[in-house]
């Protein structure tokens, strides 16, 4: 295997190993959330509300029932009362209560012995309902006469008077901001929109469910989180987590949006109801897009000051996020810390509100929040830089934050890697490739934070010396290699020897789901202090069989060896020789570690992209899309070159095309991908990519997490690019060709 | 003594003071020490914070911070 071209000490660290999941799923032979089968299997449908907000009168399932095949049906009262907070809200969203709060909310579920008998029935379940006014935008919602989605929602930081469906407020800044802006020589101010997205992920949410009268069940599931799921779903339903064994399936994609529930909790009551047989629950891509979770639609005020020469002087922004009937389910937290953290700015003032509208319960979604913001903030820049004759890519530069600046959410950055990012897509020949008519060029940068959280790893030496590493994060962009390339790094030993597992909750400790870009830093850092543990196990072993002292051996090349001449003369013990002699020695060697990792690094990023805008139609295509980005150290530069490369194409779709369209009477207008246009290879250029290096100083190979950044700089790079292309701002997304062609001719007109 | 910088939105729970001063070790010492000398932080606590020390987030209760160290409450930090 090849080795990239980048400063490096490692042997293994840095190459391209083959996928260890490539083979299984080319070949077909990889077993997703659907095609777990199990003797005397039911099959599940969902009866869904077709009213954006509707009070559920009654629910009469005895035509259902009457059905020979049909088994039970599940409604709101099947399931436990008296919950509270978060827990109460995923009860409430995974099954209507006294209301349906969103088009596509469920309201009864029914298990049969076919799937097309189980669709059958639901159609016989019979609900009546009064429907009710309903709200869809966010700044509709926030009108103080809006349709009141729920009474008493908002939380302490609401003062009294707020409008009824404005549930949070937040604030923070620091700096003078009046004396900021009055240092400016331009100061511009606008607002900007942005429409809910799908995460769009592949597969849909799939599960296989089996819970007995005593509490105890098991699930095959398709999620990012197995454990969240287990704590989830036995909150809702009122049993024991240890009771209910959750096993992850392969994975079709995630992106946030399978870190939490939403037709689990009915396919373990339908079970239960059914006398505790097995129930497959399978969710349609209309299922999916009408009720599981997008991330938020958003409004957002920016004001920006900044002198002649470029150096931005105070910035306000202040943002208005809906995340659907609950509280909580909006990013607009993150968003607001995300806004101005690529920039060095004396004054800064962030203020929003999180509103709630008739839509389904937001979840995250690939750097939650910061893609907004980043539209909003990079928008704003980009113009101010066209107005002033700046350069818009030395103007970031200029402002560029560094270690030892204040960052706008308050504290002090460490080590970050965002000047070394902007000077790699300033050298990149992308830069100047020469446009024509009809194009323009667009870049801007992006943030966010990474995560660490609660990880667990476990870690056996095999009687051959080959070792199996079990890993609690579903393998979402490539991490059982990362983690074989680590472990391997570490013993000493080749990658193909290293198997990686992502096991079920009964194999260890809590683990956090695989998300905020965390699996490769936390399971990673993980992985090598249990390999250490084996390590130092095997070096005790060698001691015992050579018969000195512990002390005396230490671990090189994938073998224990005498720490020097005085320890004495005796030839290294490889992994396979101490594997093969555990048995009698001491019994099996493993390695374990547990943590909540510290020592998280930000990752930053800048895209460049080039555009040409048909004047006739107004589609927009892209040309060429650089993307630079700080892994901090690419442990397998392939699966972090795939990871950029997709954050870039989901945020093409976010800003080009894709949308929640809800019709006047609330219900969503495109819940399938015919109507619902996430990017297909044919509208794509191969996406170039640049890996900087700026590691980590808190993980052993210097990794940052690659996963979400990429996704925040193409809403404004390519909004930047179509106004260069048109000479039409266009302050709301996605960039439609009916909305590009209409500002298009608003242009000419003016 | 320890110093914690809280987001400015959280002044009303402090009489106005944006840098509060509490005795603590760790991490879960400090946001103990902040609700015992301010009620009005519990809520906001308990419903989530970040915390980063010298600038890096930290998770756990058990990490130690000394007068040395630059603290903050940011944000509640998910991801995706």
């Amino acid at each position: 295997m090849a080795k990239d071209e980048i400063k490096s000490e490692y042997r293994l660290i840095g190459t391209r190993p083959n996928r260890p999941d490539g083979l299984d799923k080319v070949t077909g032979r990889a077993r997703y959330g659907a095609d777990m089968t199990l003797p005397g299997m039911l099959f599940a449908a969902v009866v869904r509300s077709p009213h954006a907000h509707a009070r559920i009168l009654k629910i009469d399932a005895s035509a259902a029932l009457a059905l020979d095949g049909v088994k039970a049906v599940v409604t709101r009262a099947d399931f436990p009362t008296g919950l509270t907070g978060e827990d109460w809200n995923l009860q409430e969203n995974s099954m209507a209560g006294d209301v349906a709060l969103y088009d596509g909310h469920a309201v009864a579920a029914v298990a049969a012995t076919s799937r097309l008998l189980a669709e059958d029935a639901a159609k016989l379940i019979k609900i009546d309902y009064e429907v009710l006014p309903h709200v869809i935008d966010v700044d509709d919602a926030i009108r103080p006469d809006a349709p009141v989605v729920r009474v008493g929602a908002a939380d302490h930081t609401v003062p009294a008077g707020s409008p009824p469906n404005v549930v949070k407020c937040l604030d923070f800044g620091h700096g003078d901001i009046e004396a900021g802006f009055s240092a400016a020589d331009l100061v511009r101010e606008h607002t900007y929109k942005t429409e809910a997205t799908h995460q769009g992920y592949i597969e849909p949410h799939a599960c296989v469910a089996q819970l007995g009268a005593d509490g105890k069940g098991e699930m095959w599931v398709c999620t990012q989180g197995q454990w969240y799921i287990r704590r989830m779903c036995a909150a809702v339903l009122g049993i024991d987590a240890s009771g209910l064994r959750v096993t992850p399936s392969e994975i079709g994609g995630g992106f946030g949006g399978k870190t939490i529930i939403f037709m689990e909790p009915l396919a373990l009551a339908l079970s239960r109801k059914a006398g505790g047989r097995p129930v497959k629950l399978v969710m349609s891509r209309s299922d999916v897009l009408r009720a599981t979770g997008p991330t938020a639609s958003a409004s957002m005020d920016v004001k920006l000051g900044m002198t002649k020469d470029g150096k931005l002087t105070a910035a306000k922004v202040n943002f208005r996020m809906q995340g659907g009937a609950f509280l909580g389910a909006s990013p607009v937290g993150e968003a607001l810390s995300c806004a101005l953290a690529c920039y060095d700015i004396p004054a800064v003032q962030h203020d929003g509100v999180e509103v709630l509208a008739n839509r389904p319960k937001a979840a995250a979604y690939r750097a939650p929040g910061s893609p907004m913001a980043a539209f909003a903030v990079e928008s704003l820049l980009d113009e101010m830089c066209h107005e002033l004759g700046l350069d818009p890519l030395d103007v970031r530069l200029k402002n560029a934050v560094r270690e030892g600046v204040k960052a706008s959410y308050g504290p002090t950055y460490a080590k970050i890697g965002l000047v070394e990012v902007l000077e790699a897509t300033k050298a990149h020949p992308n830069l100047l490739a020469p446009l024509g008519p009809n194009q323009g060029r667009g870049i801007a940068s992006g943030f966010w934070f990474n995560h660490g959280g609660e990880t667990s790893v476990s870690l056996a030496i095999g009687e051959d010396g080959t070792v199996t590493v079990s890993a609690g994060t579903p393998d979402i962009g490539g991490s059982r290699a990362s983690l074989a390339l680590m472990v391997a790094e570490t013993l000493g030993i080749e990658y193909e020897a290293v198997r990686v597992n992502i096991v079920e909750t009964g194999a260890l400790g809590v683990n956090e789901p695989s998300h905020g870009s965390r699996a490769t830093f936390a399971t990673g850092k993980a992985a090598v202090e249990a390999a250490r543990h084996a390590m130092a196990e095997m070096c005790r072993r060698a001691a015992k069989e050579w018969g000195i002292e512990e002390e005396a051996v230490v671990w090189k090349d994938g073998a224990a060896m005498p720490a020097g001449p005085n320890a004495g003369k005796f030839p290294p013990m490889s992994i396979a020789e101490i594997g093969a002699k555990m048995g009698g020695n001491g019994g099996p060697i493993s390695g374990h570690h547990e943590t909540n990792a510290d020592g998280v690094g930000a990752s930053f990023g800048a895209h460049v992209v080039d555009v040409e805008v048909d004047p006739e139609t107004g589609r927009t295509t892209i040309l060429r899309y650089l993307v630079v980005q700080d892994a901090g150290r690419a442990i397998h530069p392939a699966y972090v070159e795939g990871q950029y490369q997709g954050g870039a194409v989901q945020g093409i779709g976010w800003a080009l095309n894709e949308e929640y369209v809800y019709g006047a009477n609330g219900r969503l207008q495109n819940a399938v991908f015919l109507d619902y246009r996430i990017p297909v290879a044919s509208d794509l250029p191969m996406i170039d990519t640049v890996i900087v290096e700026v590691p980590n100083p808190g993980h052993p190979y210097g990794v940052r997490g690659v996963g979400e950044t990429g996704i925040t700089p193409p809403l404004p790079a390519i909004a930047n690019a179509v106004a260069m292309a048109t000479g039409a701002r266009i302050r709301s997304l996605p960039l439609s060709p009916p909305k590009v062609l209409a500002a298009i001719k608003a242009k000419g007109r003016g | 003594m320890v110093k914690v910088h809280l987001w400015s939105g959280l002044r009303r729970f402090t009489d106005g003071v944006e840098v509060v001063q509490v005795q603590a070790d760790t991490v879960g010492q400090m946001l103990d020490g902040l609700v015992a000398a301010h009620p009005g932080l519990a809520p906001v606590i308990a419903a989530g914070v970040s915390v980063t020390i010298d600038g890096v987030l930290t998770a756990s209760r058990f990490s130690a911070v000394t007068q040395a160290n630059e603290i903050y409450l940011i944000q509640r930090i998910k991801g995706g």
